[in-house]
């Protein structure tokens, strides 16, 4: 939230994960530093493997930092051990204690604590009530459906008003109609409770409607920190651009940069203005994104030019593949009306006009 | 052919699986038949009485030899059961290491070791502690049984720890439990099916043992099973059917009973 003092939750300092020893070790971070603001709803993307997941279990002290400091609110808790840190964790598979209620389950922490006994219970009955499970405390876990766990493990997690609260993936079980439900839902009880969330997901749709902030990372390392539409529309690096939504790539000669901004001329000969990528000072020859839906077909000359390869419809849009002439692929999106087709046929000769601000010069 | 292989119906599967059977329990149950036999001899029928039931209850050395046998079995099943549920959690909440496979192989020794060997070495082995300290009771018993016993014990606890959630212990710590209060609330209440499986299971193979408490026991600490081995040295009664039979059912009992609980909660 830009209105709030910033002040820092979660500071990780050039931590580093090493797994195994001698020629099979593996990096799972490599010198990672990120601040995850307080009260944020702050999410670690990226694909299976990208070290997210080792992050997170770092935060929760499941796992030790090979090095690196990890800071709440400036105390190093990286030595540790998970029962002394005032951080939770709501676990992918849920863990919900199966021999307890679900009352009980929700009070373990509470009563972990040393919490008296009437402060556990107003507490509890105030979870069940956030979540709205209140009719089901009594029951056992393995009595309720996947999506009341799901509501279980949250209250679980939030009961102790930890300063911050892990999700490790919490919606991947859930099916689709539920995982959307539960996102709002999610974004409902951050906002209620005014805890910071930190967030693993692989999922790039989940990270871009619930995040205030997103890092993208890959092979170990944060390529990118920033909200939601600075991922999206102006990603940093090829990976960035290929994870999140589908994009274009273009090869482009580079001139005249400044003040974050630079002209690329492509190979059909056109030159665009462009952002670039933040820190980065392009050289002569760089690649430039162009997400689908910021460009446009047309009958008469554009920005580029080359004959439509294959339509697909999608419902809501309709997305034309072209083969440009420089021999690069480019997909346009174009919204659908109920009217008339999408007004182009496969073999058509069509040129592409390419939006102002719609094109980001790359880091790589 | 090669469409639904079946063993069944092979020729002779049922030749063969009926003969196990016969041999397996036809002998049982002419013994359990004879335990009520009224005559005094184990080959002929002199109608059905249960006055070798009565015969054998009021039997001391009978009664003697049960009671120790009750006595050093829940004594060897407790000992054993604990110290299988700590050599459980130490093999399974570990990353394995090299030796590990050792140290099951090293729990599991009684499992391999001829009890004969077993029984040399014990009768050795006490003689020399006998000698030295004077002490002669029914320790020596209680650890050789605890000593066998644990294997049995320490399979289902295994079982049932691997088994569990690691993630459930994980979430325990998470919300502030200490390792000891994690082991108490959560690991302890879950594992504690296999406990009792494994309990029950030490039990009865105390109860049942009579190589080694042969070899071990000193004179008049005969357990049930070997004041029967003696009795049928000097010929057999009746009176030896109705024991067996007693001992069958409770055997019966504990093993349908470990049964139940080793299912349920699953």
């Amino acid at each position: 939230m830009p209105d709030k003092p910033d002040r820092n939750a979660i500071e990780v300092v050039n931590v580093s994960k090493i797994f195994g020893s001698g020629e099979g070790q593996v990096a799972a971070l490599d010198k990672v530093s990120v601040s995850i603001r307080e009260n944020e709803f702050f999410t670690l993307l990226g694909p299976s493997g990208c070290g997210k997941t080792t992050l997170l279990r770092l935060i929760a002290g499941f796992d030790f930092p090979t090095a690196g400091e990890i800071l709440l609110y400036g105390q190093d808790i990286a030595p540790l051990p998970p029962f002394k840190r005032p951080v939770n964790t709501v676990f992918q598979s849920y863990a919900l204690f199966p021999h307890m209620t679900v009352a009980d389950n929700i009070g373990f922490g509470l009563e972990m604590l040393g919490k008296p006994k009437a402060e556990i219970k107003a507490r509890v009955a105030e979870m069940l009530k956030l979540v709205k499970m209140e009719a089901l405390a009594g029951r056992r876990t393995a009595q309720i459906s996947g999506g009341q766990q799901q509501r279980v493990a949250l209250a679980r997690a939030l009961a102790p008003q930890p300063k911050v609260l892990l999700l490790d993936e919490p919606l991947s079980a859930l099916d689709y109609k539920l995982r959307k439900e539960m996102q709002i839902e999610l974004k409902r009880l951050q906002h209620e409770t005014g805890i910071t969330f930190i967030f693993v997901t692989h999922d790039q749709e989940e990270a871009l409607t619930m995040s205030d902030r997103i890092a993208v990372m890959s092979s170990g390392k944060i390529l990118q920190v920033g909200s939601p539409w600075d991922i999206y529309d102006k990603p940093a690096e090829r990976f960035v651009a290929d994870f999140i939504g589908e994009t274009n790539f273009l090869t482009a000669a580079i001139s005249g940069t400044g003040n974050g901004k630079a002209r690329a001329t492509l190979k059909s000969g056109t030159t665009i203005e462009a952002t670039v990528a933040e820190g980065f000072q392009p050289k002569d020859n760089a690649t430039v994104v162009v997400r689908p839906e910021h460009a446009k077909l047309t009958k008469d000359k554009g920005d580029l030019s080359g004959t439509v390869e294959n339509i697909v419809y999608f419902g809501t849009d309709t997305h034309i593949h072209v083969q440009l002439d420089s021999g690069e692929a480019f997909t346009v999106r174009q919204q659908n009306t109920r009217s008339a087709g999408c007004g182009f046929e496969r073999g058509d000769k069509v040129g592409i006009l390419i939006g102002n601000d719609a094109a980001q010069v790359l880091r790589d | 052919m090669a469409s639904n292989f079946s063993i069944k119906h092979q020729p002779g599967f049922t030749t063969i699986a009926a003969t196990c059977f016969v041999v397996l329990y036809l002998p049982i149950v002419v013994l359990v038949i004879y335990a009520f036999n009224a005559a005094t001899s184990t080959s002929e029928w002199g109608g059905f009485s249960l006055k070798w039931f009565q015969s054998a209850y009021q039997n001391t050395q009978v009664i003697d030899a049960t009671l120790r046998s009750f006595q050093i079995g829940s004594i060897a099943a407790v000992l054993s059961t604990i110290f299988a549920t700590m050599a459980a959690l130490a093999t399974t909440r570990t990353a394995s290491y090299p030796g590990l496979t050792f140290k099951y192989a090293a729990i599991n020794q009684p499992l391999m070791v001829p009890e004969i060997v077993t029984g040399v070495a014990l009768l050795i082995f006490f003689s020399r502690i006998k000698i030295f300290t004077g002490y002669s009771g029914i320790g020596y018993l209680v650890a050789a049984h605890t000593a066998f016993c644990i294997p049995f014990a320490y399979l289902p606890i295994r079982a049932r720890l691997e088994n569990m959630d690691l993630t459930l212990e994980r979430a325990a710590a998470d919300l502030y439990a200490t390792p000891w209060k994690t082991f108490r609330r959560i690991t302890l209440p879950l594992l504690w099916p296999g406990i009792l499986a494994g309990l029950m299971l030490a039990f009865v193979i105390s109860l049942d043992d009579v190589v080694i408490t042969e070899f071990v026991k000193s004179g008049g600490q005969d357990t049930l099973p070997t004041y029967m081995l003696g009795q049928i040295r000097r010929g057999i009664t009746p009176e030896i059917n109705a024991i067996s039979t007693a001992f069958l059912l409770l055997s019966v009992a504990i093993v349908t009973l470990f049964f139940f609980v080793s299912r349920k909660r699953d």
